[in-house]
């Protein structure tokens, strides 16, 4: 796959979650959709502003703990009444009681796993490289005290002149353009 | 409760409720961030962080070579015999995933219940429950007695054509405590994400930035991202609580499933649970003081989080103590010899000393925890997680011993007095528990700084005066 090349995108820098969150409910009104907020801690409203209100996280997370349960009582089950049949204290083989323990265990470990891995592959994460990095003020705040939005040139309604007059009209701190 | 004997001109008093700030007044994202990421990136290291760091380093020697001889000799170098066939290996090893609970309660339990002052002692009350966790896992395997055979206790297809045997109490131990170490360890790296992030984008080092960067997976802060690490760490809390619950009750079953006077009870479960929580939040306290002390953290460690975490042992201390009195009530109402016994030998036996050491530690001198001159006091709240740390592994000599010693034939009892050895791997435990620590302050960010920001007061979003129409719909 070639590397795209040229503009990624606008960004513009903000001093407080407010200013980003007004500037960006004010994208979304005016019609762009492709955009991304970038804040040092989860900001809800952000999210909301740009239109993002559901994850699938606690779906997979539902499916691997139904998946670990599944597995180990199925495991103990077909380990002790076919496997390795053992007469202890002249207990039936299928005593399912004492296989709820390991069960709900690995209920608990594949859930979380689950839960863990699958919200990295859905962000897409690992993924070292990614072209907001390359904005020169990015580095030194996204992850520390300022706040980010990025409207993306692949927006139909994206249009570089007008695109930066939009977003230094939300008073930024700066707007700066950013290359793959 | 208002702090109506703190000095009204006092910063670190909220005005408007009379408690005492969780973070003191005057912070910015950039100055907690700094904070933080400072004892990480700065090349100077402290020499008290050498000096500790290679005391301890000094105290796993005395570990590896306990373990090497053990490996050498055998269990018999133990005290282990018997009767007392579990002796220190799981006296210590109850003693350190107790401790290692505590972190999980403040991680995940508090975090569902909204508590917000527990962001900032969260990070490295979870890293303590990693290590804790690492230490206690040691001791069962090494008292296999092969313990490079320690793997045959996990179900997998093997030449012998065997499998394990799941009615067992301490086949389930394998896997509680399997889980909990995974779990910990997911849920502890999944919450530093960000904050590697933050210290990738600092370090002025190669090294540090392609480090950092690597754990970081690309974190970039991207909002969309933020509301699925919050689902997810939402998820991991709400499975790390039945988790947390589950594992002590299984560990608490490996005893009151046997037929032994002093272990056959009900009451197990929830008061080893209880117990676990008393302990670690008295391990949290002896980590937290000096630290604060030794970095500087005082703004962020504040007396509020002192005091919240006295009142936590305060309570979970009266929980204990009930659990005592229902063994007390249960062995005189039960009307059963053996266990009427047991409690007379528990009290006035041989070993009754250490009954009323547990006593001491654990229910007697807690209880000064009601007076808030002392839940303040720094000094005392130390010595006093010391106090509550030794009743607690008393608590498992006592569970462990006096109830092994002396069971229903006078003609099978016996003594229990534990050898240079047993103490060298405990000793050891403590040692490398603290190298771990000492390792993660200095390596990794001890306080979550993506969870601090989120505390001060600027970080909330405040109404436009012109609101614009709801976007997305």
């Amino acid at each position: 796959m070639p590397l795209p090349e040229g503009l990624y995108g606008l960004m513009a820098e903000f001093d407080g979650p407010t200013q980003l969150v007004h500037a960006a409910k004010a994208a979304h009104h005016a019609g762009y959709r492709r955009m991304d907020c970038y804040t040092p801690y989860p900001v809800e409203e952000a999210a909301e502003a740009i239109g993002f209100h559901r994850d699938e996280v606690s779906l997979v997370c539902l499916i691997g703990g139904l998946l670990g349960l599944a597995a180990m009582f199925g495991l103990e089950t077909w380990v002790a009444v076919w496997a390795y049949p053992l007469n202890i204290a002249g207990r039936p083989y299928f005593s399912w009681p004492a296989f709820l323990v390991p069960a709900y265990e690995w209920t608990i470990l594949w859930a979380g796993l689950s839960a863990a891995f699958g919200m990295l592959a859905l962000c897409g994460l690992p993924k070292p490289y990614h072209p907001v990095f390359n904005a020169p003020n990015f580095r030194n705040g996204a992850t520390s005290d300022k706040f980010f939005l990025c409207l993306e040139s692949t927006d139909p309604k994206f249009e570089a002149a007008e695109t930066r007059s939009f977003l230094e009209a939300q008073s930024p701190l700066s707007v700066v353009e950013v290359e793959y | 409760m208002a702090t109506k004997d703190a000095p009204v001109n006092n910063p670190m008093v909220d005005p408007a409720t009379g408690e005492y700030r969780v973070i003191a007044p005057g912070h910015t994202f950039k100055s907690v961030t700094e904070k933080v990421s400072r004892i990480v990136l700065t090349s100077h290291t402290p020499l008290g962080w050498w000096f500790g760091f290679l005391l301890a380093g000094g105290i796993c020697g005395v570990l590896l070579t306990a373990v090497t001889w053990l490996f050498l000799k055998g269990v018999g170098i133990w005290a282990i015999t018997i009767p007392v066939a579990w002796g220190f290996a799981i006296i210590n090893f109850v003693w350190w995933i107790g401790i290692g609970h505590a972190g999980t309660l403040i991680s995940a339990i508090l975090l569902l219940f909204k508590q917000g002052w527990r962001n900032s002692i969260n990070r490295f009350a979870e890293a303590m429950t990693i290590f804790a966790v690492v230490c206690a896992g040691m001791f069962p395997v090494l008292h296999l007695g092969r313990p490079w055979l320690g793997y045959w206790l996990f179900p997998y297809p093997n030449s012998m054509n065997y499998w394990p045997q799941f009615r067992s109490p301490l086949m389930w131990d394998v896997f509680a405590v399997s889980t909990y170490a995974t779990i910990s360890v997911v849920f502890w790296y999944v919450g530093m994400i960000p904050d590697l992030g933050t210290l990738r984008d600092r370090s002025t080092s190669k090294l540090g930035q392609f480090t950092y960067g690597l754990l970081a997976v690309g974190w970039r802060g991207s909002v969309r991202h933020w509301v699925r690490y919050e689902t997810a760490s939402l998820l991991l809390a709400g499975l790390a609580t039945p988790l947390v619950l589950s594992v002590h009750s299984v560990i608490s079953l490996d005893f009151s499933v046997a037929l032994m006077p002093g272990w056959h009870t009900t009451i197990f479960p929830p008061y080893f649970v209880a117990g676990a929580i008393y302990s670690g939040f008295a391990m949290v306290l002896t980590l937290a003081i000096p630290i604060r002390k030794f970095y500087h953290l005082e703004d962020l460690i504040t007396i509020r989080h002192i005091d919240n975490m006295a009142k936590v042992m305060l309570a979970t201390g009266l929980i204990v103590a009930y659990g005592y009195s229902t063994e007390i009530f249960m062995s005189w109402y039960s009307a059963s010899h053996w266990e009427y016994f047991m409690m007379w030998n528990r009290m006035f036996g041989p070993m009754g000393w250490s009954y009323w050491v547990l006593i001491t530690c654990n229910i007697a001198l807690p209880q000064l925890m009601w007076l808030r001159k002392f839940r303040v006091n720094v000094g005392l709240m130390f010595l006093m997680s010391l106090i509550v740390n030794t009743g607690m592994w008393f608590e498992r000599f006592v569970i462990v011993v006096t109830s092994l010693t002396r069971d229903y034939l006078p003609s099978s009892w016996g003594t229990y007095r534990a050898t240079r050895w047993d103490y060298a791997t405990f000793l050891g435990t403590l040692g490398l528990f603290t190298f771990l620590f000492f390792l993660f302050i200095r390596l990794l960010p001890m306080i979550p700084m993506s969870e601090l920001r989120m505390m001060l007061p600027q970080a909330r979003v405040r109404e436009q005066a012109e609101s614009l129409p709801e976007a997305g719909d």
